[in-house]
């Protein structure tokens, strides 16, 4: 049976990912205090580098729209955040980003992406899908990064638009950037 | 003689919890929370919610991490709260001393016609805060129980959590600003001062 080509590999060892340590700079920058997260394998470099900054407070969340509020609240007291999250998560978010969108409150979104490029689970499609929409469908600003490369002047982009114009800002970091996972693959290993 | 077993009227328990507030920033949870703490005076360190249902606690919670030296109060209700159960387990992990979470339980959905919720069948918020970690965490349906928990919340020793029983009435409407841009930034140039209007 003829099965799908496998993807090219290329050719040099890939070297490890250095654009969340970009991202991590680009965030300390803007003055990123608190930083809230469901997990993403795609975050967990990212994650590892807010574990290790005494003058940050990461804040794991039960559910994405926690950290809305949140951010809302820090805004409030005047700090700004970061929200760290999987498109997933973004469908969790909908109701409570009227709050940034009525109140012309900052709020910049890390969205790692599933359910596009090189995808394997259908069940990551429909919501993968719908991300950019459902953000802006609220109100919030959607930039893209599919190349490792642009992930953080997008970050930076989208920071300076939300702490200086006081919008709701997503970033899509694609799979592009974060590699496709096949748990099939792995399971045939 | 009044009747131990009557239960607490809302505007009274939100006058106590806000009586000599001085410093203390409040975030009221939308619906009927909202128009009690605003019968209690409009002030600029109020931010009442017109909307984003189960918001107040989480926001509450990045307030007080914003602001160490400040004590947070929320006022919320019971549907508001039920909402947002999660919001319990990251602020018990979270532990901010000057936090507390005051819910008015009136058993319904008050802005939708007196629907019974979850906590007039049994459920437990105090229990279930008490479960997550929020090791403050009272049922409180006396005036004493009231003023004990709003000392708490003025002394900063939290994360307190208090499941306030009170009556099912329907009151007047007194409505604060419903601009959420004027509630934004009349709250911020208050806590932060006029350098809030520039940045």
């Amino acid at each position: 049976m003829a099965g799908l080509a496998a993807k090219p590999e290329n050719k040099a060892a890939a070297p490890l990912p250095s654009w969340p340590d970009e991202v991590y700079r680009v965030l300390k920058e803007a003055g990123v205090k608190q930083v809230g997260m469901v997990p993403d394998a795609g975050h967990s470099r990212l994650i590892r580098a807010f574990e290790a900054d005494p003058e940050t407070r990461l804040v794991t969340l039960t559910t994405e729209e926690e950290g809305v509020a949140m951010l809302a609240g820090a805004w409030l007291g005047g700090q700004r955040g970061v929200l760290l999250l999987q498109s997933s998560g973004v469908g969790n978010c909908i109701n409570m980003l009227s709050l940034p969108a009525i109140c012309h409150m900052p709020l910049l979104m890390l969205v790692t992406m599933r359910g596009d490029w090189g995808e394997f689970n259908p069940w990551q499609i429909p919501m993968g899908q719908g991300t950019q929409a459902a953000l802006e469908s609220m109100g919030v600003i959607v930039t893209r990064a599919d190349e490792p490369d642009l992930v953080a002047q997008t970050v930076w982009g989208a920071a300076n638009l939300a702490f200086n114009t006081w919008r709701p800002t997503a970033v899509l970091i694609g799979q592009r950037v974060l590699g496709a996972k096949n748990f099939k693959e792995l399971a045939r290993k | 003689m009044t009747n131990p077993n009557a239960l607490l009227h809302r505007r009274d328990v939100v006058v106590e919890l806000l009586r000599e507030r001085g410093e203390l920033l409040v975030i009221a949870g939308l619906g009927a929370p909202n128009w009690d703490v605003s019968a209690a005076g409009d002030n600029p360190n109020n931010f009442p919610l017109w909307g984003a249902m189960g918001a107040a606690s989480m926001m509450g919670l990045g307030l007080a991490l914003a602001q160490p030296k400040r004590k947070v109060l929320v006022i919320t209700g019971d549907g508001e709260m039920l909402m947002s159960l999660g919001a319990l387990a990251t602020i018990a992990v979270e532990k901010p001393p000057n936090l507390t979470i005051a819910v008015l339980d009136n058993e319904r959905f008050g802005e939708t016609g007196m629907q019974k919720t979850h906590t007039a069948g049994g459920v437990d918020l105090a229990g279930m805060a008490l479960a997550a970690g929020i090791r403050t965490s009272r049922i409180v349906r006396t005036a004493e129980e009231v003023t004990a928990i709003r000392d708490l919340a003025h002394q900063g020793k939290g994360p307190v959590f208090a499941l306030i029983k009170i009556s099912p009435e329907a009151l007047p409407f007194v409505m604060p600003p419903a601009d959420g841009v004027i509630l934004t930034t009349r709250f911020r140039q208050s806590v932060l001062g006029d350098e809030a209007l520039y940045n």
